[in-house]
């Protein structure tokens, strides 16, 4: 028969809808004000934590909307905003630097809901504020760390081979190697080929030079190492800001994106994230004179580095251990109430501080600070070039031989204690990053940009209804009906999809979907018009109204469904996310303009002798 | 039945397409040469630099921030209200030097310092100078990428000379839309750059529609001048141009007073876009595909054997 749907069309149509639902429903349940704390490497989050937490709340007088155990997470649900900050505040005082406190919102998704894996949309930094950082990585000083590395093994492999070399330095890509005679460029040769994996060797009989140069492989993976330590260490660095939910993902070639939601504090993120510095345990050269060597007299062997007072010291060139050793470093006190750092090094670094302070005792070590610093300038190839900052912070008497867990005093303020803890703690880093983006949006804004959006998609919502119920009657009541679907459906299915996001530009892409959304219904509607013009029955309208739109709805929508993921793939961001919605909405809203509007006209009006139509 | 366009009556649109060539090819003259002259202004998004929204209790005093920030060597800022007279917009040009990343936290601090009233911090955003010159590129690609995309996508399932009169049609939306920009001297910020790709979308809906009906009519009325026929089409569907033009201006009404100030450029972009695009698919791209000499034997079926007399025109 005419314009009526099969049972399995109809219940297909309702079966989508009561899902779509049923997934956007989390989003209107808000949020709860919460603490979060989770732990770091050292310790756990248990039920003793959990009992702890409990009986700081109580001193406090404050009930906890729920306290929830999940995944080494403890969740404190609270009802209001200063008892998140008085709890979170009083928590971070019970137990200490050991654990992460974070503030954060979380969903109150009904647990029946949870339980279906249904949760509200994720909200952009536009919308719940926070920071948002993109940093990019120094490939060029990863490498040249890298090769610095190979230059200190080869000297150390040839000399305990007695092969004599005059000169190993880093030559572009690699290692060159000059040897003192012919027999030992000889023997360097035989010994060299096919020793270090990712090198390929040449050499030069003449000059008596090798040059170790690494494969393009190796180059590869040496940046993708650069990248991923990055990562984890930036990973790391934020856990200690305390943030609930934070994002910190690769971009590219060389680019990390963060972002912390609910950060206020931009200036102490910048610093902590943005700053790059390592360790460098060096020995003192007391040997020769620091006076010669400002006058120009380096000894060989020996580099003159400046101190915080404005003098030099002159340093030993060979590196006892490096910055990557060092496993944790907390700040603390001294017998005489001064600031220290307390540091801890991983089994290698503990073994090389051991061997080489053991025939050192009594003699200066001193520790070379390291920072990276971006000059703001770029080289002719656009890389960001950084300023390396090189300054003795400490030297000090070793005292005995060092192991795993030693010491550094002598810091100036409580202040630099910490921040040099914070940062050694983190990790060092391989290859030095600059901040190059950075968008913060304080939470006052985001509130108002979630409100402006909802008036905009209210107001957009409402006219549009008027205008097609005035215009096309009944039928328009039946578009107006897949209108509100098609909000539901694209609310559906940004909450079941896990990486969308609904940022201010996404709203405004729901509102323009909207717009844009009753379009299918107006082909079709116009259509059935004109078919009732040309004198056909009712019934026949409906049905050649929708056959021949379906085509011209088809294509309209693909082309702009093109642009749409053109434009998620060129988009970061805010853009991705009007990228997003505006996708999803082309999708839905065919499904409702067409299918869904058929099911109810079908409904309605299919099967039945009518004379005429409300269209 | 209410209608808004009475569609009894053929109306002879091409008649007209002098005219429209006229207008259009004024208004691109006029959009190129004053995105020649006046350029685009550009955002900060592809400029590089750092633009800092704060918001004060009351009335901000721009002429004070003003002067605190020229003598804390912050000379070249320009401050101006954002939405509301509490809320001050300043913004700085990519500065040299490692500073550049601080700027933000240290205006905000000077601002704080200043008044006695509480400084609410609302936006910070800083883009170093590389970023933009990639976002411009990538922005430009994007756009070219969709135009492509979409005159292979028009050519397969239509005609070359129909799918060049569309994006031809799109084209001229986004020089104009762009000389609108440039004209007024809007702020070009990405947010604007998404809005023009969803002009192309929008217009390529509209104009595809129209070559739709174009396709279907000239293997109707077999009898007919591609002139005549086009004018058909584009009457036939007027109507729904017309309507849904009309929703989506609506929409956009409503972003473009209630959205908020962010979203402003956004707004302005897809309003002035979707008029310009509603008249480029009427005019612009049919009249395009005619002077290309479009005709009713480009636009039939491919012949399938025998039986395909009885067989309904594919679409």
């Amino acid at each position: 028969m005419l314009n009526k749907y099969p049972l399995w069309k109809n219940l297909m149509v309702v079966v989508i809808l009561a899902v779509a639902a049923l997934y956007a429903l989390p989003n209107i349940y808000g949020e709860d004000f919460a603490v979060q704390v989770s732990a770091t490497r050292t310790t756990t989050v248990d039920t003793q934590v959990m009992g702890r937490v409990e009986d700081t709340l109580s001193e406090l007088q404050i009930t906890p909307k729920a306290l929830t155990l999940e995944e080494g997470q403890l969740l404190v649900r609270l009802s209001s905003d200063a008892e998140q900050l008085r709890a979170r505040e009083a928590i971070l005082r019970e137990l200490g630097s050991d654990y992460v406190v974070a503030l954060n919102l979380a969903p109150a998704t009904p647990e029946w809901l949870d339980a279906l894996g249904a949760t509200p949309m994720k909200l952009g930094l536009d919308l719940r504020g926070g920071v948002h950082f993109l940093m990019e990585v120094d490939m060029n000083e990863a490498m040249r760390k890298i090769l610095g590395q190979m230059r200190d093994t080869i000297r150390t492999d040839l000399r305990e081979e007695r092969i004599r070399y005059t000169r190993v330095e880093r030559d572009g890509n690699g290692v060159s190697v000059t040897l003192r005679s012919a027999e030992d460029f000889q023997a360097a040769l035989r010994y060299l080929d096919g020793k270090y994996e990712g090198y390929t060797l040449s050499d030069n009989d003449t000059t008596q030079e090798i040059t170790l140069r690494m494969t393009e492989t190796k180059l590869a993976e040496t940046q993708d190492y650069a990248i991923s330590q990055n990562v984890t260490i930036l990973r790391n660095r934020v856990n200690e800001l305390g943030v609930a939910e934070p994002l910190v993902q690769r971009q590219g070639a060389d680019r990390i994106v963060v972002q912390l939601p609910g950060v206020q504090d931009t200036a102490r993120a910048k610093e902590i994230l943005g700053a790059t510095a390592t360790l460098e345990f060096r020995m003192v050269d007391d040997e020769n004179s620091v006076r010669d060597a400002e006058m120009g007299r380096v000894p060989f062997g020996s580099e003159l580095y400046p101190n915080r007072s404005g003098g030099n010291v002159l340093l030993k060139e060979d590196v006892i251990l490096t910055g990557d050793h060092i496993v944790n470093a907390s700040s603390g006190f001294d017998e005489n109430q001064r600031p220290q750092v307390n540091i801890s090094l991983d089994g290698v670094g503990g073994d090389k501080m051991s061997l080489a302070t053991r025939d050192n005792v009594g003699k200066p070590m001193a520790t070379l600070f390291i920072e990276f610093k971006a000059t703001g300038d770029r080289d002719q190839e656009g890389n960001i070039v950084f300023e390396r900052q090189e300054e003795v912070i400490n030297v000090a008497n070793i005292q005995t031989r060092l192991g795993s867990n030693f010491r550094i005093t002598g810091l100036d303020s409580v202040q630099e204690a910490q921040n040099l803890a914070l940062l050694l703690r983190a990790g060092a880093l391989i290859a030095p990053i600059q901040i190059v983006e950075e968008r913060t949006v304080g939470p006052s804004l985001g509130q108002e940009n979630i409100n402006m959006g909802m008036q905009a998609i209210i107001w957009g919502f409402v006219l549009v209804l008027a205008f097609m119920v005035m215009y096309y009657k009944k039928f328009g009541l039946v578009a107006n009906l897949a209108l509100a679907s098609n909000l539901v459906l694209i609310v559906g299915v940004m909450s079941m999809i896990p990486g969308a996001t609904l940022t201010l530009p996404g709203m405004a892409g729901i509102v323009l979907t909207v717009g844009m959304a009753v379009d299918a219904n107006v082909l079709i509607f116009e259509r059935i018009r004109e078919e009732i013009k040309a004198k056909r029955s009712p019934q026949q309208a409906i049905h050649h109204g929708y056959d021949s739109a379906l085509s011209t709805i088809a294509d309209a929508n693909i082309t702009t469904l093109i642009v749409a993921i053109i434009l998620f793939a060129v988009g970061t961001g805010p853009v991705k996310g009007f990228a997003v919605t505006l996708a999803i909405g082309i999708v839905t809203s065919m499904f409702t303009a067409i299918v869904g509007t058929r099911a109810v006209i079908n409904a309605i009006w299919g099967g039945k002798r009518i004379e005429k139509l409300s269209v | 039945m209410h209608e808004l366009i009475k569609t009894d009556k053929t109306i002879p649109f091409m008649r007209f397409r002098l005219g429209a060539w006229i207008i259009s090819g004024l208004l691109i003259i006029a959009s190129i040469v004053s995105l020649a002259v006046n350029q685009l202004n550009w955002g900060l998004d592809f400029t590089g630099g750092t633009v800092i929204e704060v918001g004060y209790e009351r009335e901000a005093d721009l002429s004070s921030i003003r002067e605190t920030l020229d003598s804390n060597g912050f000379g070249g800022a320009v401050v101006q209200n954002f939405g509301t007279q509490q809320d001050v917009l300043i913004r700085l040009e990519a500065q040299e030097g490692e500073k550049a990343q601080q700027v933000g936290d240290n205006i905000l601090a000077l601002l704080q310092a200043e008044t006695e009233e509480s400084v609410v911090m609302r936006r910070i955003e800083f883009v170093g100078p590389n970023v933009g010159d990639q976002l411009t590129e990538q922005g430009g690609l994007a756009i070219l990428t969709a135009l492509i995309c979409i005159l292979v996508y028009i050519s397969f399932r239509f005609e070359w000379r129909l799918a060049l009169g569309a994006v031809g049609a799109l084209a001229h939306d986004v020089i104009i839309t762009l000389g609108l920009f440039s004209f007024l001297g809007l702020e070009f910020d990405l947010t604007v750059l998404a809005a023009l790709l969803a002009v192309i979308g929008y217009s390529i809906n509209d104009t595809v529609v129209v070559c739709d009906r174009i396709r279907e009519n000239f293997r109707k009325y077999r009898n007919s001048t591609s002139e005549e026929t086009i004018n058909g089409a584009v009457t036939d569907t007027m109507s729904r141009t017309v309507i849904t033009s009309l929703t989506t201006v609506l929409v956009l009404l409503a972003l473009f007073f209630l959205g908020g100030a962010l979203i402003h450029g956004f707004a302005t972009a897809l309003l002035f876009g979707v008029l310009i695009g509603t008249y480029s698919s009427i005019y612009i791209a049919s009249s395009l595909a005619l002077a290309l000499g479009v005709s009713r034997e480009d636009l039939m079926p491919p012949e399938i054997e025998k039986e395909g007399e009885d067989l309904e025109p594919m679409p």
